[in-house]
C-alpha cells in the first residue's frame, strides 16, 4: 500500500500555503510515495542514544546586545512591495 | 588566445605593466557573451553599463594608486541567489522574477572592496534545488562541451560561464554538491568551503544549515585567492565562524610528500561508471608519484546519506521559502481575493514543480506524528555520516573519490524521476551533511566530456585541499583544454 494518500499531499499543500490542482495532487503523491519509501531505508540504522546534529559547528546559542537600530528606509523597503499606500504594505483585507 | 587563459596572477601583472586595460577585461567578458552565451545561456542577467563605466574608473586610477589587490579590475559573474544591491536577483524563480536587493551579499561587498567587476548574474535551478539547471524558470544552461548536455547544478551557470570563456571566475553556492558537480561536468575547479567559512549574508537561503558559497575557476591558485577575499567572520551571520583565516596561496607549493590519503571504497562502488573510477585511480598514480600514499577506506553510512539530505534540506527549504507570499517582495497573484488565497495562488504561480515537491516533502516530514520518524531520524543518521568522517581523519590527511559518479547527463534524461535526478549528488551530500570542505578539479574525459576528482578536507583545512588539488593540476593537463564553441 501507497505510504502517502492524496488526502495527505492535499493537507500538507495546505499547511505549506500551496494550492495544488487534482492533476498535481496525484503527481505529488507519487512522488512523494516514491521520495518517502526510499527514505525509510533510514529505518534499518539503529539511532538510539544517538543525537541529532541540527548544526555542525560548536556553537550555542548567539546572542547580541538588546539595543534599539535603525532600521532599513522606508522608500527602500518597500521598493519591491507588490502593493503599497502611505508606507505600508497592502494586502487582501481579514477583516469584513 | 582569450585574455582569460590567464591566471589572475599574471593578468594582474598585465595591468600593473599597463599591457592590458581593466576596460580590455570587460569587454572581453562581453564580447565573448554576445559570441557564445546564445548557445550555453549561462547568464540570467547582465550588468553592463555599470560594469563597463566602472572599468573605465578604475583604468583612470591604473598607476595612479598604490598597491592594489589581485582582484583590482577582474571580471567575475554571480550565482543569481546572492544577491546584489540594485541588480536584479531572481534565484531563476517566477517569484523573484522582478526583484532588485537594496543591500549586497556580504561576499558581493567584498569583491567590491577588493574593486573586481560584476559583470552579470547566472543561471541556476530555481532556488538552488536540482542537479541540471534544468529547473530554472527563465533558460536551460548547456553544457560548453557539448550542447546536448546538462552542465550540471544547481551551479549550472557559474560553472558553464567559467567553462565558456565569458568570465574567469564566478561564485556559486554549494548545499548538497552544486558547486562542485557542476564543475566536475563542465571541467572546471570548484571548491565548497568548510561550512561557517564563508558568510552566508545575502544568500537566499534554501538548507540554511548546509548552504555555503564558493568559488568556480579555472585553475586551483585563481580559487584560492577568489576564497581568500570572500572568507572572513561576519557580524551579519552569527554562523560565520571565528577561526583563523590562513594563507591558502602558502599552501599551493606541489609538495604532496608524505601524505595520507583515504579513498572510500563506497565512492567507487555500484553506480560509479568504469571511467569514472579508472579516472580516480589514475588521479591517485599521480599523487604516489609525487610523493603521497593512499588506502582504502570505509565511509559505512554513505549510502544513507542521499534520503538523510533529501530529509534535511527539504524540511529547512519549507521553512525558509515560507518568506515567499507576496507580501512584502516579489510576485503577487492578481487572482485572490482573501489573504489565504494570495498565498496560495502567489506561491503556486510562483514556485516551480521541484520547488513545490521539496516544500511539500520538507512540511511533511516536520509535520505533526512524522516529525520524530523522518526529520529527528534524519538528524540522527548525520550525526553518523559526521562521525565516519572524523574517523577517518584521525588517520588521513584528506579523502580522494569522483565527484560524480558519471559525466554530465543528456538534457531531459532525468527530469522525469526525482529519485534519479537525486542520485547524481550521491558522492558530494555527505560532505555537506559533515560541513567539511570539497573540491572538483578537473581529472580526464570520458567521450569529450569532462570528468571531476573530489579533494575532501578536515574542518577549516581548505589548504591541505587546495595543496592536494595544485600538486595534481600542475602535474596533469585536464586543465588548460577547453571546449570548443
Amino acid at each position: 500500500m501507497s505510504r502517502i494518500q492524496a488526502e495527505q499531499v492535499k493537507h500538507v499543500a495546505h499547511l505549506a500555503r500551496l494550492a495544488v490542482t487534482e492533476e498535481e495532487v496525484e503527481m505529488f503523491t507519487e512522488q512523494l510515495d516514491k521520495i518517502i519509501t526510499f527514505a525509510e531505508q533510514l529505518n534499518e540504522l539503529d539511532t538510539t542514544g544517538v543525537e541529532p546534529t541540527t548544526h555542525v559547528l560548536d556553537m550555542k546559542n548567539v546572542l547580541r546586545e538588546d539595543k534599539a537600530d535603525k532600521g532599513l528606509p522606508v522608500e527602500e523597503v518597500l521598493k519591491n512591495a507588490p502593493d503599497h499606500e502611505d508606507g505600508q504594505i497592502r494586502v487582501p483585507s481579514i477583516i469584513e | 588566445m582569450s585574455l582569460f587563459d590567464h591566471k589572475m596572477s599574471e593578468l594582474h601583472t598585465m595591468l600593473r605593466n599597463k599591457e592590458v586595460k581593466v576596460s580590455d577585461l570587460v569587454d572581453e567578458s562581453y564580447r565573448r557573451i554576445a559570441e557564445v552565451d546564445g548557445k550555453v545561456k549561462a547568464f540570467v542577467t547582465l550588468d553592463e553599463e555599470k560594469a563597463r563605466a566602472y572599468a573605465a574608473e578604475l583604468d583612470d586610477a591604473l598607476g595612479s594608486e598604490g598597491d592594489r589587490g589581485l582582484l583590482f579590475g577582474m571580471p567575475i559573474g554571480v550565482k543569481d541567489n546572492i544577491v546584489t544591491k540594485n541588480l536584479r536577483t531572481t534565484c531563476s524563480s517566477r517569484i523573484l522574477e522582478n526583484f532588485d536587493p537594496i543591500y549586497d551579499a556580504t561576499v558581493v561587498k567584498k569583491l567590491r572592496d577588493a574593486q573586481a567587476i560584476t559583470i552579470g548574474k547566472l543561471n541556476m535551478d530555481e532556488f538552488a534545488m536540482g542537479s541540471s539547471t534544468e529547473n530554472s524558470a527563465f533558460q536551460e544552461t548547456k553544457n560548453p562541451w557539448n550542447l546536448e548536455t546538462v552542465p550540471g547544478g544547481s551551479s549550472g551557470g557559474s560553472a558553464a560561464a567559467v567553462a565558456a570563456g565569458e568570465v574567469p571566475f564566478s561564485l556559486g553556492s554549494d548545499t548538497g554538491g552544486s558547486i562542485r558537480q557542476p564543475a566536475a561536468f563542465c571541467g572546471v575547479v570548484g571548491l565548497k568551503p568548510t561550512y561557517g567559512r564563508v558568510s552566508r549574508f545575502g544568500l537566499v537561503a534554501f538548507a540554511s544549515s548546509l548552504d555555503q558559497i564558493g568559488p568556480v575557476t579555472r585553475t586551483v591558485e585563481d580559487n584560492a585567492y577568489l576564497l581568500q577575499t570572500i572568507t572572513g567572520v561576519d557580524p551579519m551571520d552569527s554562523t560565520s565562524a571565528n577561526v583563523e583565516v590562513p594563507d591558502f596561496l602558502s599552501s599551493l607549493t606541489g609538495d604532496v610528500k608524505g601524505l595520507k590519503i583515504a579513498v572510500p571504497k563506497e565512492y567507487l562502488g555500484e553506480g560509479v561508471q568504469e571511467e569514472v573510477k579508472q579516472s580516480v585511480l589514475d588521479a591517485l598514480k599521480v599523487l604516489e608519484g609525487l610523493g603521497a600514499t593512499w588506502e582504502e577506506v570505509s565511509l559505512p553510512h554513505s549510502k544513507y546519506a542521499l534520503a538523510t539530505y533529501y530529509l534535511i534540506s527539504s524540511s529547512e527549504a519549507s521553512a525558509n521559502l515560507a518568506r515567499f507570499d507576496g507580501v512584502r517582495y516579489g510576485y503577487r497573484t492578481d487572482n485572490a481575493e482573501t489573504l489565504l488565497e494570495m498565498y496560495k495562488q502567489t506561491r503556486s504561480e510562483g514556485f516551480g514543480d521541484e520547488v513545490k515537491r521539496r516544500i511539500m516533502l520538507g512540511t511533511f516530514a516536520l509535520s505533526s506524528g512524522y516529525y520524530d520518524a523522518y526529520y529527528k531520524k534524519a538528524q540522527q543518521v548525520r550525526t553518523l555520516i559526521k562521525q565516519d568522517f572524523e574517523k577517518v581523519f584521525e588517520s588521513y590527511d584528506v579523502i580522494i573519490g569522483p565527484t560524480t559518479p558519471t559525466p554530465a547527463f543528456k538534457i531531459g534524461e532525468n527530469t522525469k524521476d526525482p529519485l534519479t535526478m537525486y542520485a547524481n549528488d550521491i558522492l558530494t551530500i555527505p560532505v555537506n551533511l559533515a560541513g567539511v570542505p570539497g573540491i572538483s578539479v578537473p581529472c580526464g574525459f570520458k567521450d569529450g566530456l569532462p570528468l571531476g576528482l573530489q579533494i575532501i578536507g578536515k574542518h577549516f583545512d581548505e589548504s591541505t585541499v587546495y595543496r592536494v588539488a595544485h600538486a595534481f593540476e600542475q602535474a596533469t593537463d585536464y586543465h588548460t583544454q577547453k571546449p570548443t564553441l
